[in-house]
């Protein structure tokens, strides 16, 4: 076998540099397209299927051993955990009485200040199938039900916080991408003063940072950041992060300004996406402005 | 140890496609398991090293075509950019095209030396696509390449033993 091979010499096709050159120029083009347009989504989702189904597999071991180690864990476990858990919830449910009183109270205070109401979202539960594999660019992977309508953008969320956002939608999972990744921003504000401000991703899973926000700026350690909603995408009042250290440094003009999340961004095995948006006053439409500007140009003129 | 035939020149089964297919497939299997923390920073390459053990031993069999589409694979997988591991495999499938004589010369230490460069260069394409996209040179990248070179020989007894007749090593 080793010998005959030389023998086709002939019929090999085309050059290893040949081939080099096509396939680095297809390569290129497909990099060039998927990070500036869309087109490939399509392509990206029908691949996906079988190699995710196959994903799916590497993970099932660690499953099964999870299984077997909760199968086998010893009853009085689960009897302290039930205690605790009992207690918690006595707790939480003494804790949920004041949010229904101040939910009615806010409820009161937003009809007198004729605001519309924010109503609750609808959210659904997805297990994290697994996390991405490039140390730099952290995606989770979710699975996804068929039933729950999941659309790219929506926003997911633990028992504390703002974990991230669904960034692509696959036929089997749903991509999310992390507040902490490099290129992600939310809207905050900050809970003691409602100081609007953006929270950015720092591409290290313990750490965000308010970017441009002027060394005068009110923000002390320990405040808490929640979202602020404006953007129309987060919904309002969810927590994202709390200040943890501040540098002022005169010869800048911004404040570094370091934040942790709140949320376990890198810790559960479920966590929950709101799969309705909120529903945003329409944006003035652009035409009734333009003759608004015309007069002003005119009453310039007229002194 | 230079009298003795390279390490290759011994018989071996002919690779079958199934057995080409089945390493590739168990290698991506092996990077896409759930690695976490400092082990996914020294996490090796499997898929890059099977396919430049098969690009250096069987270069006519496992080319740059073949490195191109297990490289699309990866690209989803990892939901990075479409093209990434793709450019990163064709290249490293060229470089082993481009050596395989030399480095079935060689025995194992000398091999991971010569093997060592190309699969820097392709964790340089890693790090060139993430400059261009995030505008600063990610250097832990690099750390996987080490690492992956150090897997090298290791991966090349394994799957030389996997292609020695069987029967053989029973009699001697």
């Amino acid at each position: 076998m080793e010998h005959t091979q030389s023998f086709k010499f002939f019929n090999r096709g085309p050059s290893p540099a040949v081939r080099l050159i096509f396939f680095s120029l297809l390569s290129l083009l497909l990099l060039f397209v998927d990070a500036r347009y869309k087109y490939l989504e399509f392509a990206r989702g029908v691949i996906a299927i079988p190699v995710q189904s196959l994903q799916h597999l590497t993970i099932l071991p660690g499953e099964l051993w999870q299984k077997a180690g909760t199968f086998l864990t010893a009853q009085s476990t689960l009897i302290g955990d039930n205690a605790q858990l009992r207690q918690q919830h006595i707790l939480d449910a003494a804790q949920l009485q004041q949010l229904q009183t101040l939910q009615a109270e806010n409820l009161h205070l937003h009809n007198l200040f004729q605001v519309q109401q924010e109503a609750s979202y609808p959210m659904h539960l997805a297990k994290i199938a697994y996390a991405g594999h490039d140390i730099f660019n952290r995606k989770l992977l979710l699975t996804r039900d068929e039933r729950s309508n999941v659309l790219a953008g929506q926003v997911v969320i633990d028992d504390r916080g703002v974990v991230g956002q669904v960034t692509r939608v696959y036929p089997l999972l749903n991509e999310v991408t992390l507040i902490t990744d490099k290129d992600h921003a939310v809207p905050v504000q900050v809970l003691r003063n409602g100081l609007r401000a953006i929270a950015f991703g720092s591409g290290d899973l313990s750490e965000l940072s308010l970017r441009y926000m002027p060394i005068s700026s009110d923000v002390q350690e320990g405040d808490t950041l929640v979202t602020s909603g404006i953007d129309g995408t987060y919904p309002p009042g969810l927590p994202v992060a709390t200040v943890s250290r501040i540098e002022r440094d005169p010869a800048y003009p911004f404040a570094r300004i370091r934040c942790t999340p709140i949320a376990g961004v890198d810790k559960h095995r479920q966590l929950l996406i709101l799969t309705g948006l909120p529903d945003l006053p329409k944006r003035p439409q652009a035409v009734p402005e333009a003759p608004a500007g015309q007069p002003k140009k005119s009453s310039r003129k007229n002194p | 140890m230079s009298t003795h035939f390279p390490k290759d020149q011994e018989f071996l089964l002919p690779a079958s496609r199934t057995f080409i297919g089945a390493s590739l497939f168990v290698a991506l299997m092996l990077d896409w398991l759930p690695w976490q923390g400092i082990w996914l920073a020294l996490k090796p390459d499997f898929t890059a090293l099977v396919l430049l053990y098969w690009c250096t031993h069987k270069p006519y069999r496992v080319g740059i075509g073949v490195a191109w589409v297990v490289g699309i694979l990866a690209d989803v997988a990892d939901a990075s950019l479409l093209g990434q591991h793709a450019l990163a495999y064709s290249v490293l499938a060229f470089g082993g095209i481009v050596l395989h004589r030399r480095v079935q010369m060689f025995d194992l230490r000398q091999q991971t030396l010569q093997i060592f460069p190309l699969l820097l260069l392709a964790y340089a394409v890693y790090a060139a696509v993430h400059w261009q996209m995030r505008g600063y040179i990610a250097w832990e990248y690099f750390i996987g390449s080490v690492v992956s070179a150090l897997l090298w020989p290791p991966l090349t007894i394994l799957l030389q033993a996997l292609r020695r007749p069987r029967a053989n090593s029973g009699q001697l």
